[in-house]
């Protein structure tokens, strides 16, 4: 018999036309907005950074995939992600060499050690920063740039024109809300220019609009629910305003989530497939979670930011929340486990 | 389409339906071909045995094929002529399957039938007559219709659903049934309640065929049947509306849980187009052999929704309508989402064919599958509320044996899931290995 110029498969024959490229470029896409307002606010020195660390990724997974004998996956646009996200929460004015440690041990360590795409149990970007952290604390917790108020963005590649200067998160931690209106103006300028972006900060953290927008987008194209970054964002913001202040309710909600890598975290990092539940339920308990460890660490712990860290602390606890809000099955047999 | 219609409580997708091809096209008599293979084994249950010998004269509708013990349903030629030979022929689910193969006489006279009065027949011996004419379910398996309506003694049942959702994208002939024999469907349904002796029938029918409704409607309200109430209820477009199970927690809130079936909850689900053959084998004495074929996908010069007598191969119906495109990439049995994909058109037309579809390429996606990233939308769309990510990565790992925890054998295999996955993960073959290996 002449063989069939048909191919014969297992149904269903018709497949949607989503595809996991086709989601993580428009993640990708839905960051750049925020890297270009980065280099207006930081100068070049914010687009290099970002170039390094998404390179270097690319070149890490590509490498790593070669040397494990797996299919080479780069194109779908993962270790893109990463690679932003990476960039996205350290200082623009660490040393350029910087992200590449980071990469490896995202791409490398966190990412293919345990088991590739769907199999890591940490967020790879939130491992690369957090082992930046402890490898390098003083670049990365002090190499701020001050928002470049006038036209020299291009001319300069950064650190020449720009200044160090502290974050809106470290004066509140070590010098009270009433320092960081002195140096940051008025609660309504500052609010507002915490929301457009216009503060030091970590490269891509800086715009709560740009990056609400965004996470909008994701949302609307249903490739994120809401669950997750509601949650996290009310979670920050009710527990900053509780524990935040001098006295018991009298912290600012809206500064403490506004600043800091709260929106970035919420939409862009919490909600990472691979690393948080699925289920509206436990996407809420996670979000929450997430927001609680937060403002924890931020009052408690060592660093004025938290998000990275709780996060990373919520990650693994993904599996179980998964199991504890299993979804209800249609009409399953008398007895059943689940 | 109204979002208030009701449907079932979870899951649920909305593929591109693709019913535009054929919904419009009037219900086409094709000519009956030369040969036809009548295949022994159209149901579910046991092959027939068969009862003619080779070079014997047959008529049209001439049992040639019955079920001794057990499950099953006889065959019937489909076409006057004389049987060529005995054989085997390709069968979409068997691979193989005996057959019987007809070669037609061009100067048989056409079969007439005359109606008769159903009203004076007792019950059994209306299921005597659905038993002679061969009726099987027109929609899935193919169970044999006359075992259907015998529901264990003792069984108490209170509705009649007939399955008419079809919410199969691509798939008119339920559709179309519906709007060219409505008061055939009815008297069907009408027969079905005496058998049952219940009075309550719903037909439910997906809110994309607004004709259908309002013929449906419109007959039900004109018919003078005494103390029955055939109501129609339309649903809103969801697939799988037309499983069962959901359909029946759709029109009746209630659920019937693993391994239960629709009269454990008094109901009986019958597809709407069984209820048509139901008023034929009763009121005409027609047997079952033919139906109404819907002929549909981007590869096929002319779709076509096509009365063909059963055993037709499917290279004849390719020839009648005018052949294949170019970009032809996968044929089709049966509706795009729970279909079985055919290697050869030697196939010939069953009892339980609804549908013959030319997929083109760019309809379908061969893209290879990659690793699950945990998206979740396949747990978000499973009706059954399963996960089935997870079965994927149990069997994946080797481990399918464990997977009787995930409920895999809720699964009706409805497709859902693997429709929405990005990572275009072959989730309903994961599950069919898993309960395989389960079952062991
Ligand atoms: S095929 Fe099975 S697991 Fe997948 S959605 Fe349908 S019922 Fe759920
Ligand atoms: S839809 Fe596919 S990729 Fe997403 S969780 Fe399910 S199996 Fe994994």
């Amino acid at each position: 018999m002449i063989p069939p110029a048909w191919s014969v498969s297992i149904s269903p024959h018709l497949k949607s036309t989503e595809s996991v490229e086709k989601i993580m470029w428009t993640v990708v896409a839905c960051l750049i907005p925020s890297l270009i307002l980065s280099v207006f606010v930081f100068g070049l020195r914010a687009l290099i950074i970002a170039a390094i660390s998404t390179a270097s990724c690319v070149a890490v997974e590509a490498a790593t995939q070669k040397l494990l004998k797996r299919p080479v996956t780069v194109r779908d646009g993962s270790a893109v992600i990463t690679g932003l996200l990476l960039a996205f929460c350290i200082p623009p004015g660490v040393p350029l060499w910087m992200p590449i440690p980071g990469a490896i041990m995202a791409i490398y360590v966190a990412k293919h050690l345990l088991g590739g795409i769907g199999f890591n149990i940490f967020n790879p970007a939130l491992i690369g920063r957090a082992f930046l952290v402890a490898t390098f604390p003083v670049a990365m917790t002090s190499a701020w740039l001050a928002p470049i108020h006038d036209a020299a963005v291009f001319g300069s590649l950064g650190g020449i024109d720009a200044v160090s200067t502290a974050t809106p998160l470290y004066v509140l931690k070590h010098y009270g809300m009433n320092a960081v209106i002195e140096r940051f103006g008025a609660p309504s300028t500052l609010y507002w220019d915490f929301f457009v972006g216009w503060r030091p900060g970590c490269i891509g953290e800086t715009s709560a609009l740009l990056l609400t927008l965004g996470g909008l987008y994701l949302m609307l194209r249903r490739y994120i629910s809401w669950h997750i970054p509601v949650a996290t964002v009310l979670s920050v913001g009710f527990f900053s305003w509780v524990f935040g202040g001098e006295k018991l309710f009298t912290g600012d909600p809206v500064l403490a989530v506004l600043s800091g890598g709260v929106i970035l975290g919420a939409f862009f990092m919490a909600t990472d497939y691979v690393t948080s539940p699925n289920g509206n339920a436990a996407k809420l308990v996670f979000g929450a979670g997430v927001g609680a460890l937060t403002v924890l660490i931020r009052l408690k712990g060592g660093y004025p930011e938290g998000v990275c860290y709780a996060i990373l602390l919520m990650n693994p606890l993904s599996p179980a929340l998964e199991g504890w809000f299993k979804p209800k099955r249609f009409a399953p047999p008398k007895g059943a486990t689940t | 389409m109204s979002k208030s219609s009701p449907t079932f409580s979870k899951g649920g997708i909305h593929p591109r339906e693709s019913k535009e091809l054929t919904e419009h096209l009037p219900i086409e008599a094709m000519p009956p071909p030369e040969e036809v293979d009548i295949l022994l084994l159209q149901h579910f249950g046991s092959p027939c045995r068969v009862l003619v010998d080779k070079k014997a004269t047959v008529i049209e509708g001439e049992t040639i094929g019955v079920v001794d013990a057990g499950l099953g349903a006889s065959v019937h030629s489909s076409v006057s002529g004389t049987v060529k030979s005995i054989g085997a022929s390709p069968h979409p689910v068997r691979v193989e399957a005996p057959s019987v193969t007809i070669r037609r006489d061009p100067q048989a006279e056409p079969k007439v039938f005359t109606p008769s009065e159903w009203e004076h027949f007792s019950p059994e011996e209306l299921l005597e007559k659905i038993r002679n004419a061969g009726l099987v379910g027109l929609g899935g398996a193919g169970f044999p219709t006359h075992l259907k309506l015998s529901p264990p003694p003792g069984t108490r049942l209170d509705k009649l659903i007939l399955n008419a959702a079809e919410c199969e994208p691509y798939l008119n002939c339920d559709n179309r049934t519906m709007i060219e024999f409505p008061h055939e469907i009815l008297t069907g349904a009408r027969i079905i309640l005496r058998i049952l002796g219940i009075k309550e029938c719903h037909i439910g029918i997906e809110n994309n065929k607004q004709e259908a409704i309002w013929v449906l409607s419109r007959a039900a309200a004109e018919s003078t049947a005494p103390d029955c109430k055939i109501s129609v209820n339309p649903l809103m477009v969801k697939y799988p509306q037309g499983s069962e199970k959901q359909l029946i927690q759709t029109i009746t809130g209630r659920r019937v849980p693993y391994p239960g079936l629709p009269f454990d909850v008094g109901v009986m689900v019958i597809n709407v187009g069984t209820a048509k053959t139901i008023h034929d084998a009763v009121v005409l004495e027609k047997p079952l052999y033919e139906r109404v074929v819907t002929i549909s996908g981007r590869a096929i010069a002319r779709p076509a929704n096509l009365m063909v007598r059963i055993g037709t191969r499917l290279s004849d119906i390719v020839t009648f309508l005018g052949g294949t495109m170019d970009n032809l990439a996968r044929i089709v049995v049966g509706g795009p989402m729970m279909g079985f994909s055919i290697p050869t058109t030697d196939l010939p037309v069953m009892k339980t064919t609804s549908g013959v579809l030319f997929l083109s390429d760019d309809e379908i996606d061969s893209r290879p599958h990659g690793p699950c990233i945990r998206c979740g939308k396949c747990v978000e769309v499973c009706s059954m509320g399963l996960s089935p990510n997870e079965v994927g990565i149990y069997v994946e790992a080797g481990r399918a044996r464990d997977t009787a925890q995930f409920g895999v054998f809720e699964c009706f295999e409805c497709g859902a899931c693997a429709f929405v996955c990005p990572a275009k993960r072959p989730l309903v073959q994961f599950t069919r290995l898993a309960k395989a290996k389960a079952r062991k």
